[in-house]
């Protein structure tokens, strides 16, 4: 019997190259990794402190209104980090669902589905500073700064990526189901809401939770429709409100305690979307239907 | 399906729940136009005042109402640019190591990485690419700063697309090239790589697309200068989004005109580009 090895007894050109190619790909790997890292790193060593240092009065007090002002406070930037990317999230997810239906349940491969689903995924790639710009044109100059402003911005970012999450696991259901839902003299829309949606709904979570932890890091699309205010703001539709992203682009960092507070800032918006990628995660691997 | 269809009570409810799905669906392209028509129209002050000026001048002076973008496109395209040749290479490798070369137990690993990457907020690289990257290894804010600002972020959205195209290559051709002695490398120049070409053409394009509309970590790493066309990677510049979030704040009516003229130009832009890039990668798909 002859071994592999005796093949290549002395190791030829051409698999040295293969594991020299091998060996740049972990390279890559290593590239990629480094950056993470570092970012993380520098976030926890320079956030933690700030954040943590009087517990819970950094996520629960005002930020000071001078910023030069040491102290904790990052309370109402949280608030409305939480209102905006949740109203964001009741605007686009059932909008991007339904949308999802129609092409995959409805539409299929008629023109209008066609150009819908081509569109949809063309608006992914659109700049989100385009989108807030367009809602500062359409919004804020009607009705002034307020988080609403926010949330739909981030909704018309979110919602292509609804719709394209939704559609793949609406394609992983079994057409078996929706066959036995009509052979029992369902309608089409009971067949939809009652068997289709249910069948696909961990995967469809996981996909908007998605959305949402790239949406709530968003600084761009709020810009030109939060507003920057420094005070609690709990109101959805009037007054200027802030968040944690807006509070990190605007901070003076030419003071320290501005600077270690934009820290503390961000640990915690990269907590709030680690979290929610993480979980989506798990989600889908745990209760998602599978290919 | 059709044959299942049965026309019950529930008619009515049926017909109008299948409107409600085709109207949220049209929302994308109500969106798509509504965007173009409502700051094209915003634009327009701009560019009566300014005509072709607005593309050919690379002067932007607020004081004297002259605002010209061709120094904010070029430095658009240049750390795009910069970003693609960093980005690029490292996401190709990172995608077939995940494909070809890792263990089964470390893909899903791998996976969790790469979203993680992609989910860091723009503001937070921002922050880190200011206080960390420009200030502590000192190389200050400028083109090369935010390009790597932007490869970074980008390599991520390109790995994720790169990889699912990569994992259509069908395993008898993969099977096939080794069963007639290829090593590891020559099975990916002969199977793989041939076979995802168009979709990973598409993967860059997106990613293009991304890096140029990228606002907020470019705004506080490029260095805000104003007219600067300049090959030199270490020179301060200042790209189209990275204007219009930094000038926003104190801008009097033609200057948000003209910002928001800035933005319908990088709409156009991207919007190219995503084009283009959506129809090979769909392309790429119905081949596979």
């Amino acid at each position: 019997m002859i071994a592999a090895s005796d093949l290549h007894a002395k190791p030829s050109w051409r698999s040295t190259r293969s594991k020299l190619m091998t060996g740049l790909m972990i390279a890559a790997v290593a590239i990629l990794a480094i950056p993470l890292i570092a970012v993380l790193y520098a976030v926890v060593s320079r956030g933690a402190g700030v954040a943590f240092d009087a517990f819970p009065a950094f996520f629960t007090k005002d930020i000071p209104a001078i910023s030069r002002r040491e102290g904790p406070g990052m309370g109402p930037a949280i608030l409305g980090t939480l209102l905006v990317t949740g109203a964001a999230t009741v605007i686009a997810v059932p909008l991007g669902v339904l949308g999802a239906v129609y092409l995959h349940e409805y539409g299929g491969t008629r023109k209008f589905a066609r150009a819908v689903r081509f569109m949809a995924m063309v608006m992914t790639g659109v700049p989100s500073i385009v989108m807030g710009l367009f809602i500062y044109v359409m919004w804020t100059m009607r009705f002034g700064y307020s988080a609403f402003g926010g949330a739909l911005a981030l909704a018309c970012l979110m919602l292509p990526v609804v719709i394209g999450s939704t559609e793949q696991m609406l394609r992983l259901v079994p057409t078996q189901l929706r066959e036995a839902a009509y052979a029992l003299g369902a309608s089409k829309s009971r067949t939809i809401l009652t068997v289709v949606l249910p069948a696909a709904l961990p995967g469809i979570v996981s996909g908007a939770l998605l959305a949402v932890a790239r949406a709530a890091g968003e600084t761009a699309p709020l810009l030109f429709a939060v507003g920057a205010a420094k005070a609690f703001n709990p109101h959805l539709f009037t007054e200027a409100n802030t968040a944690l992203s807006l509070q990190i682009f605007n901070s003076d960092l030419a003071f320290p305690a501005a600077e270690s507070r934009a820290w503390g800032a961000a640990l915690t918006l990269v907590a709030l979307t680690f979290l929610m990628t993480i979980t989506a995660r798990v989600f889908t691997s745990r209760f998602a239907l599978k290919r | 399906m059709q044959l299942f269809e049965l026309r019950g009570r529930s008619h009515h409810a049926d017909k109008a729940f299948g409107w409600i799905t085709i109207a949220a669906a049209g929302l994308v392209l109500v969106i798509l136009g509504l965007v173009a028509a409502s700051m094209t129209q915003r634009a327009l002050p701009v560019l009566e005042k300014m005509g072709p000026d607005l593309f050919t001048s690379s002067k932007w002076s607020a004081a004297e109402d002259h605002y010209g973008l061709l120094a904010f496109l070029f430095g658009t395209l240049y750390t795009a640019a910069i970003a693609l040749v960093l980005a690029v290479p490292v996401s190709l490798g990172v995608a077939l190591f995940i494909t070809q070369v890792a263990p089964r137990w470390l893909k899903k690993p791998m996976v969790y990485l790469i979203d993680l990457c992609a989910v860091v907020p723009s503001v937070v690289w921002g922050l880190w690419g200011v206080l960390v990257l420009s200030q502590h290894f000192g190389l200050g804010r400028s083109f090369l700063t935010a390009g790597i600002i932007l490869a970074i972020m980008i390599t991520p959205i390109i790995t994720s697309l790169a990889r699912e195209v990569i994992e259509t290559t069908p395993l008898t051709d993969k099977e096939a090239a080794l069963a007639l002695g290829a090593t590891r490398w020559e099975m990916i120049c002969a199977t793989v790589l041939p076979h995802s070409k168009g979709g990973l053409v598409g993967a860059v394009m997106l990613g293009l697309g991304r890096a140029m509309g990228e606002t907020i970590a470019a705004a506080l790493v490029i260095g805000s200068a104003l007219g600067q066309i300049t090959a030199n990677p270490f020179a301060p510049g200042n790209s189209m989004p990275a204007v219009i979030a930094n000038e926003w704040g104190e801008a009097d009516d033609l200057h948000k005109s003209a910002l928001i003229a800035l933005a319908v130009t990088l709409f156009a832009l991207t919007i190219v580009v995503n084009l283009l890039a959506t129809w090979i990668v769909q392309r790429g798909r119905r081949h596979a």
